[in-house]
């Protein structure tokens, strides 16, 4: 009954969604108040309905029942509470559910907040966001009906994928469609836009919480799905340029160039038409990520999908929706010119260069990803590409844009002398050098990697630093009036620093474990003592453990630096038997300046396999991620850009 | 499908990557080692090289790589040496020939291409800036200065 009713509630909230993009949109154009009225409601009942349905499925999770084939397949009896309830998204057609739900979810939240938004924009958002919603719960309904009963229903269940079965990965699906589809918000603003044929800096200052709310949480989702790779892959990888993580990428690069781009358009008024093209290709970006982690068509982990029949489906939706909103874009955009100046030197030509490297580099992972496709369609020939590949050809674009972001930061708007305004950042600059020259001539014979690692970090979190206290004026005014002014600067100017000191920091981490890692493999037997990079670790033992529903090995292994215990490290090797499946979970030590990684293998010549790493400054890679995140949450919380922006503005 | 996604993970979760017994005595023989294997990929798994593949067919290439060093190959012999008998399927990092030109120029490309555009815009915007009264605004404008 529970899963008939979910399925009910979801066909339900079809016809809803088919009547939201269809009245609203006629509505807005015959100038129809109450067919444009119609959107809200609807939008909030939509929501509500899949809100329900969602409820629904997960009752059958948590519940265990299994009659219905997906919680069969995905779920076991033994399984904790935990994993039972993140086993709804852990699956193909759980994860459309939420995806689905979540998409719902933004356009309830226009509905509910947008007061302030012109009843015509509103009307046509909400419509746009609805035939969005068309499309994919018809994917639902048609390819991947989540409520699907089995005639016969099994004793027990199949059991979620026991690498799927951890914290960090129960919480990572949410956060990454948060971010996902937040970005359809952005992009119905953006048709809404062309439709009528005007973008101002109202318009711009509507969209820029949502693009940042769906760039804190891809932020966020993107950095816990890497955290989660790092202790639970076994060698402490945390970025493996996979296609499902280019997925998630992609987006978020192309979310980053439109949050700076809408800054222009706020501030200046131009920029307008590319703004809208970002706007359009974020969410691009965000199906065609949806197609190759569901169409399984560049195989890898995590494609559980391999049929046919979505792929096509999720195809078809892709090129609908891109095909039509790059239409419509190539009609209207000359509708969006602006005649505001700025010379080549300015803050405007900065965020230019920002979006042309982001641009850019998505274009290259891009093509990277897809290479394989390509080269086997066209050319007939099986290649990869791989991770030193992206290395290659994406990293010289971030180190370019490290080394022009704190300078175009600090650039006046229209226009500016480059030598009067880059003259604050001299003590960065010089400080920043300094600190590469001194770890070059420090490391004898190592990377060229970390010294331009670390200078590069250095000078994006000073000239950020610097940045501010030019703003405070403290060296002109005084320390006190400096912190006075300090402490009034708008929410918007500390998230742009904090994002950017994250930003420095994440780069310092990724510098600092890659030029400086070290590794250590070796068969031990227990009590042995051996010593990594002045560390020194004792194998005490290795114990049976039984888990709710798995069994493990767990090793004990002491560290010591300077004869003084500084950890007790405990990596385990899981097998869980529904599955028949081993799983390695890495004991580790964190702390500010460096990880202590250990990893348990095989038994073998009396002694176990252990894989021993000092990364240094490893957590720095995400506390960078939660300091970038945090300050996209500042930004959006400035008084000047909540979702129904106070500042009454001229309604075109 | 599904069933051959799960079992690969199964085949590369089996055994384990680089293992202490295959690891040379040779320092900068097995420095060289692992940096090559680095670019290749492991055949059976998903984006995996073979030097944190856990697949048994890693581990015969981590050691065929070994020998290959041992037998005095330079890096590029050995690579050489691989593809010859796996396909360039293998090579992480696509080699750079003609078939491959636009997946390797691609950023320098468009690059240039956009860096062209937004130069041209930018020049645009700021010449707007200096650009002279038209004859109808001057007079408007000395209508204005006159009242």
């Amino acid at each position: 009954m529970i899963a008939e009713l979910g399925h009910l509630a979801v066909i339900i909230a079809f016809m809803v969604a088919i009547v939201q993009s269809v009245v609203p949109m006629i509505g807005a154009s015959k100038g129809y108040i109450g067919w444009m009225d119609a959107a809200r409601p609807s939008a909030i009942i939509q929501f509500l309905l899949i809100f329900f349905a969602f409820i629904m499925l997960t009752i059958s999770f948590v519940t265990s029942d299994f009659s219905v084939k997906l919680v069969a397949s995905n779920s076991h009896s033994l399984k904790p509470l935990l994993y039972k309830i993140s086993g709804v998204w852990g699956n193909h057609e759980g994860s459309m559910l939420l995806w689905i739900l979540i998409l719902a979810f933004y356009g309830a939240l226009v509905a509910v907040f947008g007061k302030r938004l012109p009843i015509i924009l509103k009307a046509r958002v909400l419509s746009v966001q609805a035939m969005i919603g068309v499309a994919f719960i018809a994917f639902l309904l048609f390819t991947s009906n989540p409520f699907e009963r089995l005639i016969f229903p099994p004793f027990d269940g199949k059991d979620l994928n026991p690498l799927l079965q951890d914290p960090g990965l129960a919480f990572h699906p949410p956060f990454l469609y948060f971010g996902y589809v937040g970005l359809s918000m952005t992009f119905s603003f953006a048709i809404a836009a062309l439709i009528q044929g005007s973008v101002d800096a109202a318009w711009a200052r509507w969209v820029r919480p949502w693009a940042l709310l769906a760039w804190i949480t891809l932020t966020i989702g993107i950095a816990l799905g890497s955290w989660w790779a790092y202790y639970e892959l076994g060698w402490g990888g945390w970025w493996f340029w996979d296609p499902v993580e280019n997925a998630s990428f992609m987006p978020w690069l192309i979310a980053v160039a439109l949050l700076h781009s809408a800054i222009v358009v706020e501030k200046r008024e131009t920029l307008k038409s590319w703004t809208v093209l970002l706007a359009i290709l974020g969410f691009s970006f965000s199906l065609i990520g949806t197609f190759i982690v569901r169409s399984g068509v560049i195989t890898s982990v995590h494609a559980f999908a391999n049929d046919p029949e979505r792929g096509v489906f999720i195809l078809l939706i892709l090129i609908i929706a891109i095909g039509g909103a790059l239409t419509l874009y190539a009609f209207r955009a000359n509708s969006l010119r602006s005649s505001a100046v700025f010379s080549p030197i300015s803050r405007e030509s900065g965020l230019i260069l920002n979006n042309l490297l982001l641009v850019v580099s998505t274009i290259v992972v891009f093509i990277g990803t897809i290479w394989p496709l390509v080269a086997e369609l066209i050319l007939g020939r099986k290649l990869s590409v791989g991770a030193p590949f992206f290395e290659i050809a994406f990293t010289p674009f971030m180190v370019v844009l490290a080394i022009f972001l704190p300078l175009g930061a600090i650039l006046p708007w229209k226009r500016a002398q480059i030598l009067r305004a880059g003259s604050p950042l001299i003590g960065a600059l010089s400080l920043s050098v300094a600190i590469g020259l001194l770890i070059w001539s420090l490391q004898t014979g190592g990377r060229i990697l970390a010294p331009i690692g670390l200078a590069l970090s250095a000078w994006v979190i000073l000239g950020s630093l610097t940045d501010l206290l030019m703003r405070c004026r403290m060296i002109d005014i005084g320390f006190s009036a400096g912190l006075r002014r300090l402490i009034n600067l708008t929410r918007a100017d500390w998230g742009k620093t904090f994002a950017h000191i994250g930003l420095g920091l994440t780069i310092f981490g990724i510098s600092a474990i890659t030029a400086w890692e070290t590794e250590d493999i070796r068969v031990a037997k227990i009590g042995e003592e051996f010593e990594v990079s002045g560390y020194t670790f004792i194998f005490e033992d290795v114990s049976k453990i039984n888990g709710k529903n798995y069994t493990s090995d767990m090793g004990t292994i002491n560290a010591f630096k300077n004869n003084k215990l500084v950890a007790i490290l405990k990596p385990e090797k899981r097998f869980y038997p529904v599955q028949r499946m081993p799983t390695t979970e890495a004991g580790i030590n964190s702390s500010l300046k460096r990880d202590l990684y250990i990893a348990l293998g095989d038994f073998q010549d009396n002694g176990w396999t252990i894989r021993t790493y000092v990364k240094p400054y490893a957590v720095w890679i995400w506390i960078g991620c939660l300091i970038m995140a945090f300050g996209g949450l500042l930004s959006m919380t400035d008084r000047r850009l909540r979702f129904a922006s106070t500042i009454r503005l001229k309604q075109k | 499908m599904i069933r051959f996604a799960f079992l690969i993970i199964f085949i590369c979760s089996a055994a384990w990557a680089v293992e202490p017994d295959e690891v040379l005595t040779n320092v900068e023989h097995e420095t060289r080692a692992r940096a090559i294997s680095k670019n290749l990929r492991c055949l059976v798994c998903r984006n995996e090289n073979i030097d944190s593949s856990n697949a048994g067919i890693a581990k015969d290439l981590r050691i065929l790589v070994r020998d290959r060093i041992k037998e005095g190959d330079s890096n590029e012999e050995v690579i050489e040496f691989i593809t010859d008998r796996y396909g360039e399927y293998v090579l992480l990092n696509p080699k750079m020939s003609f078939q491959n030109l636009l997946l390797w120029i691609s950023g320098p490309l468009f690059l240039l291409l956009g860096g062209l555009i937004s130069w041209r815009y930018a020049k645009h915007k700021g010449q707007d800036s200096t650009k002279e009264l038209s004859e109808d605004e001057k007079t408007r404008l000395k209508e204005i200065m006159d009242d």
